[in-house]
């Protein structure tokens, strides 16, 4: 079947570097028309480059594409949309302020010709056919601001129809999508096939790799490992190329002992419209898992617990001792650390270095007395060094690295660092492994494992019921801000788990 | 030179060459770019270019160079530093200071009033505070051998002051920096002026002129006062936790708070510090004018934010060095000297600076460019 068609695209030899180190490394890959490709990689395999390559991005150092057997080398994204590449990018790009149809056609309004009028009537017609097309029903006047996630990337299919795209990307797009929406999406992506579309698809989700690509491409390190039939591929194989090493399981093993001395206790803790009579124990060395979809009150209540946002009624002990006027600033002098869900918010300073970041948390400890506060910088230097290399943060100089250079899972990595120097006695994680690779990912596990050895307790919120079930001791699944019940590790029941998570009819929001 | 033969073989028309000499002409122009840059995103910019400005003007206004203009030049430079340095730690956290030329105003006519050692009761008979610190004998201290470093403390005192009510309220209520500080400006320089009934406060004691005038051998004693300034807060910015925090709070404050950095009271401390340096300012201002005046510093806003600006420091927050205030004020200083001695009026001096401003914070924007496009590497 994919013999028989031609190549769309074909990359000969693409090879890219910056500032020296090597991106790409003569990637040689062919497109089949009309076929889905799958892209896997670690976070920094070089996915985003190929493809900021094929994009009109950046321009490779050496190396030819071709579109259709002609020669093609875009010299800006503009050009490459003009081509027939429809990039559906992971962060979307479209105006929250402005109107479905005027986002769709920003570029090529339909005018009245003359006085360059926009033609409204044709863009609402043009757009509804378009919308109708990525099965979206709704109407081109809505601002695209009030549109979910999964709407907002159809739009941007829509966007790329209107263009004329003949090759779609897309770029980790099941992220922020919710399960019926990614359902939704996967059958657009077929649809497009069968229109005779070619599909480029990113992802870190590998079983949804395999479900919709006819071929799967595994970058590592820049260079193209294998290419080959999807169904020649399993997730393992997968895995073990992308990351180098047999992975037999993608948990460590959890064999961290919980002591029985409680170190956090929620008591009853309110407050109105979020959360309503949360009761939670945490003892010593103990990984607790918190399962809930977005907007179960999860993440708030972790910024109670840190001292980030106020509650009306409850009680918060630490050790045994009650908390009470509770700010950030009192929580790390207290041994806690908070590892918040989006990292680029509220983890890091993007614009500032690796060192910068790592120290932030630490500095009051590394200097001399007052008035002064002079930082010890040579003592500091140290130990974010040794800190950077126990947690493996591959990075030039991690005081001349920005951050915002790094990829997701070593920013994340950078996060934890800021946090394990003075090591903590309660670690809040809030989806510390969202948008980051498989490799990372096991890392991270065996960062918290360990941290649970050494009798750190942590409260572990994650939506990925898999990973919780793989690291934690117990579970705690909360529903409209309140909690719906637990489960110790021995009584772990996916089923049950979910339904308690997801049947929320019986509940009104706290 | 290469790019010109390059031409030539081009109009030959021998084809191979062309292509040849198109590369060599596109590398050319890549390391052009290059350069362009480094020297863009260096933090010595401003001091090649003023470096550069001087040495344009030099051969055709050579009395820039004579010595008592360069004593000029620099008696000029440094109550303007310590007032830019003040506002570069307000930008840092991410905020703006216009109060710093209000603050100028009240410091320098309550020092005055504090010290004077002589009052006409022509003038000031009329005045709200007559009889009560001030009388035709002067300040109530004016006796007193302390009078000088009293009034001194006092103005310290009131620029803290009015740094921490600018800080208190852009931390604790979340006010915006431009409105706030935009408020007490016009509320001190009113202030000022109804203290004084709008005169100049004359007779401060000689020992006091002499801070803005005098000098030990060539070192004068502003630029002593300045300089130990600047080095205070190049060592508070770069060695202690209190400079760290600021860039921290100035680049991304919500980072900042989880991450344990006492945001507000850090933000106020920026405002205070900003605060005395206005003080400090003021001092070397009064000194220099021998009297306590309502007005000082009326027309320096601008001069002081574009100094900053000029220098490098981002008006986005988190980004400024003490060099680059440095830089800023002795471009700015010599772009004035230049100016005044060119007899234009005020207005065409005004227009000239502004267009330099502008310049200044369009190159901030390039270079947060620039610094973006490296992080796609």
């Amino acid at each position: 079947m994919i013999e028989a068609s031609k190549n769309i695209l074909e990359f000969h030899n693409i090879t890219k570097s910056f500032l020296g180190t090597p991106a790409l490394q003569e990637i040689t890959l062919s497109v089949p028309e009309g076929s889905i490709l799958g892209l896997v990689g670690e976070n920094g395999a070089g996915k985003s480059t190929l493809m900021n390559v094929l994009g009109g991005v950046v321009k490779p150092d050496q190396g030819i594409m071709k579109l259709n057997d002609k020669d093609y080398c875009p010299k800006n994204p503009s050009d490459a949309t003009r081509l027939g590449i429809g990039f559906i990018h992971q962060e979307l790009n479209l105006f929250a302020n402005l109107s479905v149809a005027d986002n769709i056609f920003i570029d090529h309004f339909p005018k009245i010709s003359l006085i360059q009028l926009i033609d409204k009537r044709k863009l609402r017609k043009k757009t509804s056919e378009l919308l109708k097309a990525v099965n979206l029903n709704i109407s081109p006047d809505v601002l695209v601001g009030r549109l979910s996630p999964g709407h907002r990337q159809l739009v941007e299919i829509a966007k790329g129809l209107a263009a004329g795209a003949s090759i779609f990307i897309f770029d980790e797009p099941t992220t922020s999508l919710t399960e019926s929406e990614t359902e939704c999406l996967f059958e657009l992506i077929f649809q497009l096939k069968s229109e005779g579309k070619t599909i480029i698809y990113i992802s870190h989700i590998l079983n949804d790799i395999l479900k919709l690509a006819d071929t799967i491409a595994v970058l590592k390190d820049g260079k193209l490992v294998r290419h080959d039939n999807a169904a020649l591929l399993t997730v393992k194989d997968m895995i073990s190329l992308m990351t180098g090493r047999k992975l037999e399981q993608l948990y460590p093993h959890c064999n961290n002992s919980v002591s029985d001395e409680v170190i956090l206790e929620v008591c009853s803790l309110s407050q109105p419209g979020i959360v309503k009579d949360i009761h939670l124990k945490l003892y010593k060395g103990q990984i607790h898992g918190l399962f809930g979809l977005m907007g179960s009150g999860r993440t708030e209540l972790a910024r109670m617990i840190f001292g980030l946002d106020d509650y009306s009624h409850g009680q918060i002990f630490l050790e045994g001792v009650e908390l009470k006027y509770f700010t950030p600033r009192k929580a790390i002098r207290k041994k806690m650390a908070f590892i918040t869900e989006n990292r680029r918010e509220d983890g890091l300073l993007l614009e500032a270095e690796i060192s910068t970041n790592m120290s932030l948390v630490a500095l009051p400890w590394y200097c001399k007395a007052r008035p002064m506060n002079i930082i010890k910088a040579s003592e500091l230097s140290r130990d974010l060094n040794k800190t950077a290399h126990l947690l493996g943060i591959k990075c030039a100089s991690i005081g001349k690295t920005l951050v915002k250079n790094l990829s997701g899972g070593n920013q994340q990595k950078v996060i934890f660092g800021k946090w394990l120097i003075k090591s903590p006695s309660v670690f809040i994680l809030d989806e510390p492994t969202k948008g980051i690779d498989v490799g990372s990912k096991f890392e991270i596990y065996n960062i918290i494992s360990n941290l649970a050895k050494q009798g750190t307790g942590v409260l572990y919120i994650s939506s990925e019921l898999e990973e919780l079930m793989g690291i934690c001791n117990r579970i705690t699944v909360m529903a409209a801000g309140r909690m719906r019940g637990s489960f110790d590790r021995t009584e772990f029941d996916k089923k049950q788990i979910l339904h308690f998570a997801f049947d929320d009819s019986s509940l009104e929001i706290a | 030179m290469g790019i010109r033969i390059d031409q030539q073989l081009i109009f030959r028309g021998i084809g191979r060459r062309k292509v040849r000499s198109k590369k060599l002409m596109s590398s050319v122009i890549e390391q052009m770019k290059r350069l362009l840059k480094i020297i863009l995103l260096s933090d010595h910019f401003i001091l090649y270019f003023s470096i550069l400005f001087f040495l344009i003007l030099w051969p055709f206004f050579p009395w820039m160079a004579s010595v008592s203009n360069i004593l000029n030049v620099s008696s000029n430079m440094w109550p303007l530093l310590a007032l830019a340095i003040g506002q570069m730690f307000v930008l840092i956290v991410g905020g703006i200071d216009l109060s710093q030329t209000s603050t100028m105003a009240l410091t320098s006519v309550s020092g005055a009033m504090i010290m004077t050692t002589k009052l006409d009761p022509n003038q000031f008979s009329n005045n709200p505070l007559w009889g009560l610190i001030i009388t035709e004998d002067g300040g109530i201290f004016s006796s007193s051998p302390f009078a000088v470093p009293m009034a001194i403390a006092v103005m310290l005192l009131i620029g803290a002051l009015i740094g921490f009510c600018n800080g208190f309220a852009v931390a604790k209520f979340k006010m915006a920096s431009f409105m706030v500080t935009l408020v007490s400006m016009m509320f001190f320089s009113s202030l000022a002026i109804y203290l004084t009934l709008s005169e100049n406060i004359m007779y401060l004691p000689s020992s006091f002129n002499a801070i803005g005038k005098s000098s030990i051998g060539f070192v004068s004693y502003s630029f002593l006062v300045t300089g130990s300034l600047a080095l205070i807060a190049f060592f508070i910015l770069s060695k202690t936790v209190l400079g760290t925090w600021f860039y921290a709070v100035g680049k991304n404050i919500k980072t900042s708070i989880v991450s344990g950095v006492p945001t507000e009271r850090v933000i106020i401390q920026a405002y205070v510090i900003s605060g005395i340096c206005a003080a400090i300012g003021s001092i070397l201002y009064s000194a220099r004018l021998e009297a306590g005046r309502p007005t000082l510093g009326q027309n320096l806003l601008l001069d002081i934010i574009g100094a900053v600006v000029i220098g490098g420091v981002s008006l986005f927050g988190g980004r400024g060095k003490v060099l680059h205030a440095i830089y800023g004020v002795l471009f700015f200083v010599l772009l004035a000297n230049f100016l005044s001695m060119m007899n234009l009026s005020f207005s065409v001096v005004n227009v000239i600076k502004g267009a330099f401003i502008l310049i200044a914070a369009l190159l901030d924007v390039i270079r947060t460019k620039f610094l973006a496009h490296q992080s796609l590497a």
